[in-house]
């Protein structure tokens, strides 16, 4: 099972995150922080995995954002790196040439997306075609509802 | 998105509440629903296994679900259902095996394929579920064999995922029973990975290695070279497995060279994790294998100093039993901890060096226990070297008591010395109130020597001691402070009851005054208890049963007060009450008259006392020194980790100190107080712990209870759900069907293909009919012997089914009836029966039923059946699915009559929608709306338009549309809002579609 994702740049700045388990806020802030070092400090050369605590990290670099699953020790990894990737995918689908500044601004559809994809730390939908098709949806329902709030009555 | 957030924030209180509308979602028609109402109930599943219990047939559903998506969701519950008991799934295994078959022979739609491997994910989570099921079970495991090598064949581009996968098929492999063809496939596969230039294969290669190597070392020996190239790797991650694979092989020849590169490991780690899983795995090694003693002792130490205080308390407590209770030969023993003590002392001759706590207090209990094995070192010495060490500031206390208890017994065999009388003033004068006891406790130690040699005899740290826990030698004393008047003595938790009790009487004052017809029958529980009382005083008062006895009528009599109907005065009650307070009180007094009594009056039971307090003591410093104060856990949890070299003395013999160890733990807090106090304490504590465990039989069965209830609640709330779904899903599948060929307006060749195929030949409807606005002829159902068509003809003023039955056989069916159900939504005008007396062989009947639309729905179901005469009552069960649209018709009206009626409709809804390039004119929308939706436009004024239709028979709907910038504003009137939000949707639909 995922633990939780994370997407943080380069700088360190934190992009996205997502928890699967239930933490308090300043242990969430304080894993943030830690990991972010850790994988930033690591050469490009090693393997994507790292160990942390009992969990094992696996993190993957698109550009300049860096993302970042825990998972536990009897998954598998590549197939997390997968995941990770196929999340780029829809991300890259949904927004088209997907880049960082889409993901700050464009934040709640990452999420969305996410939450299409990942349930609970389990993969829910392989299936690209499925998961975009499902948040354009809700995103029309979204539009239609709020053109429908903001027109003037006649 | 509810369904997003249930699985994600839900928590275990909440479920039983929502369960039954998630359950609802499962028969959802529309996939991703049904996927997320799965994965929902897979987390529940997770927080909470037996409130999903009851619907475990339906995940077998979900498992069998058209849907791909939905079945990947229901095999994550089957995976932790698996991991609890595979025994139970083992039907399964064939399906999961056709279904792997199924995805591997690429039979899924293409958009689950991932960089063209079919659904890997789905894959994996197969593969695992197979490696579950399979392990030691050689009959489930032959049917995986084939599809086994068929994964492994078909995963051969090279790609991460495929590696993923090949990865899986490895340990799949290698969990279940082993065929020596796959193992020889994958061990190729790992061979692969492990000399991967990637280097995140070659960790992955070495993780199946790890797993893989107990089975066959050999394997081992092939990667050789790898794997001390991977020693030496930059990535701690690929070291640390590359170590583990090193623990797994590790035996008695090569155990210097890996203990030593994990040490090696350990000192650069700064990671506290690793350091602790690390620093166990090491110390068990070195249990294990230790090829001499010095070299297990170095190595020990060695953990230790780097290991820190983070090291799991295991590890020392199991390091020190191993010394203390030693080998079967006894030269070895003292060889050890003589090499022990020696180490200890160069170690602490360093000054100025830091070692962890845990580390020191190893160092101090050797040296106390052992340190005059070294005969030629003088105990001074060992003294002044642990006086140095009080005196450091980094020593907490607890450590202080570790080394002070260590200077006792040293301080034990030695004549005198001045280091002890040195120690001794400094700390009867510390702030540290422990450290002064301690200080205490040894000089009065010093001065009567032989009590001294008894209480801490030498090596025997391990030898039993037996305990009175029931203080029985006391009972003679209690009997006779019973006779001299003295109130029996009572737990303290009874007397809290009783005060309790006493307040709830007091505070009832008041409502037995305003209700006087319910007052309560107090007086019934103001005699009781002190019979009660009496009866406790009778019985010795170190019988904690009849304490808890009492309680429980106390307790009852709390609650009948309420009901009683006596309005038997509420003051009686509080005088009854009274007696109880001077007794508890005494109670009181009793418990500090026996601390201070027995040392006056009585001299033999002073010196039972002091006895007993001898005994005390020496456990508590042994129980100190020896084990500390986790020993009784730590003696208990590692007793099945038995050791190959060193082979533990007596078992049994330490299940019984552990046990004792965990009695005593409470007397061990005690001995901290002053001397005498021991005894009444320790009784009350025994009589505390009596009285836990008695009440947690009751406790638990009222648990259970509260279990049951909550769990039946949920059920019987859903029972009459139940149903109803039930119901539905035998006919969703047909409604389903149904929806699928219907097709309105538009031929569609497929369908009738298929058809014609099927059957002699598609009926037509007659002439008159003909002419009249109508769909295609769809089949409905069939069996072997029917097949019932049916064709919608929009009537002007109804809905006209005509159902066509046709008579397959060679031979007449008699007597076949028709039946429409009873439907929610609609209504059939005549009677909803209709009978064919005969149908002809090869031939077709027709019948026709009008319908309205009784209630509005965008779509609904119209439920049937049919049967004929034969031997078998044969039933086909058919439904047919209508749509509002199938009522609309045109309404024909004025301008002005038009605006008379806008005016006098009530329901309105507006919505706006986007109008697509292709009918950008109103004119071409409101078209499309007439032909699509039957809507009868009456006028278009420049850019407003307006429509009008009515539902069968005559309720009337108006629209009102506007363009502007690309938007069509569609305004709805109608004296019933359903059908305006139905027609809207249509609209929607309709202008989507175009």
């Amino acid at each position: 099972m995922i633990h939780f994702i994370l997407l943080f740049s380069r700088q360190g700045k934190l992009r996205l995150q997502k928890w699967y388990t239930t933490l308090p806020d300043k242990e969430k802030k304080k894993i943030v922080r830690e990991i972010v070092q850790i994988i930033l400090a690591r050469h490009q050369k090693t393997s994507s995995f790292v160990d942390w605590k009992d969990l094992k990290l696996v993190y993957k670099r698109y550009a300049s954002l860096y993302f970042c699953c825990a998972i536990e020790d009897q998954d598998n990894e590549l197939l997390t790196l997968e995941v990770v990737h196929r999340y780029v995918e829809l991300l890259d689908r949904y927004f088209g040439n997907v880049c960082e500044l889409d993901i700050i601004f464009n934040f709640e559809k990452a999420y969305f997306i996410l939450d299409e994809f990942i349930i609970g730390g389990e993969v829910q939908d392989t299936s690209k075609r499925s998961a975009v098709k499902a948040i354009e949806d809700s995103d029309m329902l979204q539009e239609t509802v709020e053109e429908y709030m903001n027109k003037p009555a006649f | 998105m509810a369904l997003t957030v249930v699985s994600q924030i839900f928590p275990r209180e909440m479920i039983p509440a929502v369960l039954p509308l998630i359950e609802d979602k499962l028969q959802h028609s529309k996939e991703i629903i049904r996927r997320k109402a799965v994965q929902a109930l897979y987390k529940f599943y997770l927080i909470a296994p037996n409130q999903v219990q009851h619907i475990h047939d339906k995940f077998r559903k979900a498992l069998c679900d058209r849907d791909v998506g939905v079945m990947a969701a229901s095999l994550h519950i089957y995976l932790e259902m698996i991991k609890e008991n595979s025994s139970g799934y083992k039907d399964l295994t064939e399906s999961f095996v056709m279904i792997l078959k199924q995805v591997v022979g690429g039979k899924l739609p293409i958009d689950f394929n991932y960089h063209s491997v079919p659904a890997p994910w789905l894959q994996i989570q197969l593969l695992r579920i197979l490696g579950l099921l399979g392990k030691d079970d050689p009959r489930t495991s032959e049917l995986m064999y084939d599809v086994l090598d068929e994964s492994l064949r078909r995963a051969e581009i090279n790609h991460n995922i495929t590696y993923a996968i090949l990865f899986e098929c490895v340990q799949t492999i290698y969990t279940i029973h082993p065929k020596s063809e796959l193992l020889e496939k994958a061990a190729k596969c790992i061979g692969k990975f492990v000399l991967s230039p990637k280097i995140n294969l070659k960790y992955l290669g070495l993780k199946s290695l790890t797993c893989v190597i107990q089975q066959d070392p050999n394997l081992a020996l092939q990667h050789q070279m790898t794997i001390i190239e991977c020693l030496d790797h930059p990535d701690p991650i690929i070291k640390r497995e590359t170590l583990e694979i090193l623990y797994r092989i590790t035996n008695g020849q090569n155990v210097t060279v890996i203990v030593q590169k994990m040490l090696d490991y350990l000192k650069e780690s700064k990671e506290e994790y690793a350091i602790i899983t690390l620093s166990g795995k090491v110390a068990e090694l070195a249990e294990k294998y230790a090829p001499d003693n010095g070299w297990f002792i170095q190595t020990m130490n060695a953990v230790f100093s780097v290991g820190g205080d983070a090291l799991h308390p295991d590890i020392p407590n199991n390091f020190l039993r191993l010394l203390a209770e030693g080998f079967d030969d006894r030269k070895e023993d003292e060889q050890l901890r003589t090499y022990a003590v020696r180490s200890y002392l160069t170690l602490l001759e360093e000054e100025n060096t830091f070692y962890p706590q845990k580390f020191l207090q190893v160092m101090s209990w050797v040296l106390g226990e052992y340190s005059s094995l070294a005969t030629d070192v003088d105990p001074e010495i060992i003294l002044t070297r642990l006086h140095s060490l009080l005196k450091k500031t980094f020593v907490t206390s607890d450590t202080k008591a570790w080394i002070m208890a260590a200077v006792t017994k040293i301080a034990s065999h030695t004549s005198c010395s001045k280091t002890i009388d040195k120690l001794i003033k400094e700390f009867s004068s510390s702030l540290d109130t422990c450290m002064r006891q301690h200080a205490f406790e040894l000089k009065h130690l010093r001065e009567d020597r032989v009590l001294m040699k008894n209480l801490l005899p030498f090596d025997a740290s391990c030898n039993d001691m037996v305990v009175d826990a029931s203080l029985s030698f006391l009972d003679g004393f209690v009997a006779e402070g019973l006779s001299r008047g003295a109130a029996p003595y009572k737990p303290h938790h009874q007397r809290q009851e009783e005060k309790l009790s006493q307040e709830k009487a007091l505070n009832f004052e008041p409502y037995g005054l305003s209700f006087a017809s319910s007052v309560s029958s107090s007086g019934i529980t103001g005699r009781q208890s002190p019979t009660g009382l009496s009866f406790g005083s009778d019985t010795s008062g170190n019988s904690a049963e009849t304490g808890h006895k009492e309680t429980n009528t106390l307790k009852l009599e709390g609650i009948r007060k309420l009901w009683g109907k006596e309005g038997y005065l509420p003051k009686k009650e509080s005088t009854a009450g009274k007696p109880d307070e001077p007794q508890a009180a005494s109670c009181g007094n009793l418990l500090a008259g026996r601390v201070i009594d027995p040392p006056a009056s009585q001299s033999d039971q002073v010196s039972s006392l002091s006895e007993e307090e001898k005994e005390k003591q020496q456990l508590a410093s042994t129980l100190f020194v020896g084990l500390g104060s986790n020993a009784g856990v730590s003696l208990m949890g590692k007793m099945d980790v038995a050791t190959q070299k060193f082979k533990r003395k007596s078992k049994i013999n330490e299940t019984q100190t552990s046990e004792e160890a965990s009695d005593i733990q409470n007397s061990a807090a005690s001995t901290f107080g002053p001397l005498l106090d021991t005894v009444p304490v320790n009784k009350e504590d025994c009589e505390g712990n009596k009285h836990t465990r008695l009440r947690k039989p009751s406790l638990c069965s009222s648990d259970t209870l509260e279990d049951n209830l909550a769990f039946e609640t949920p059920q019987s709330l859903k029972k009459p759900g139940l149903d109803d779904r039930l119901s539905d899903s035998t006919l969703s599948p047909l409604s389903l069907f149904a929806d699928g060929n219907i097709e309105i307006l538009q031929p569609s060749p497929s369908a009738l293909c298929e058809s014609a195929n099927k059957t002699l030949s598609v009926p037509s409807l007659p002439k008159e009919l003909e002419e009249l606005p109508h769909s295609e002829v769809v089949e409905l159902c069939q069996s072997d012997a029917l097949a019932l068509y049916l064709c919608k003809v929009w009537k002007d003023d109804s809905l006209l089914l005509a159902v066509f039955a046709s008579n397959k056989k060679s031979s007449a069916l008699n007597t076949v009836n028709l039946v429409f159900e009873k439907a929610e939504h609609f209504q059939i005008l005549e009677s909803p029966a209709h009978q064919f007396s005969v149908i002809e062989a090869q031939s077709v009947e027709r019948c026709q039923k009008c319908v309205w639309m009784d209630k509005i729905c965008t779509q609904g179901i119209l439920p049937g059946s049919i049967s004929y005469q034969s031997e078998m009552e044969p039933c086909l069960e058919f439904s047919v699915t209508l749509s509002l649209l199938d009522f609309i018709r045109p309404m024909e009206m004025t301008t002005e009559d038009f605006g008379k009626l806008w005016l006098s409709l009530s329901n309105d809804v507006k919505q706006n929608i986007k109008m697509s390039p292709s009918q950008d004119s109103l004119s071409t929308a409101l078209s499309t709306l007439q032909q699509k939706l039957k809507l009868h436009i009456v006028d278009i004024i420049g850019n407003e338009g307006i429509l009008a239709c009515r539902l069968l028979p005559s309720v009337p709907c108006l629209l009102h549309c506007r363009t502007y910038s690309g938007m069509l504003a569609l305004w709805f009137r109608s004296p019933c809002s359903a059908l305006s939000d139905g027609l809207l949707y249509q609209c929607q639909k309709v202008m989507e579609e175009s």
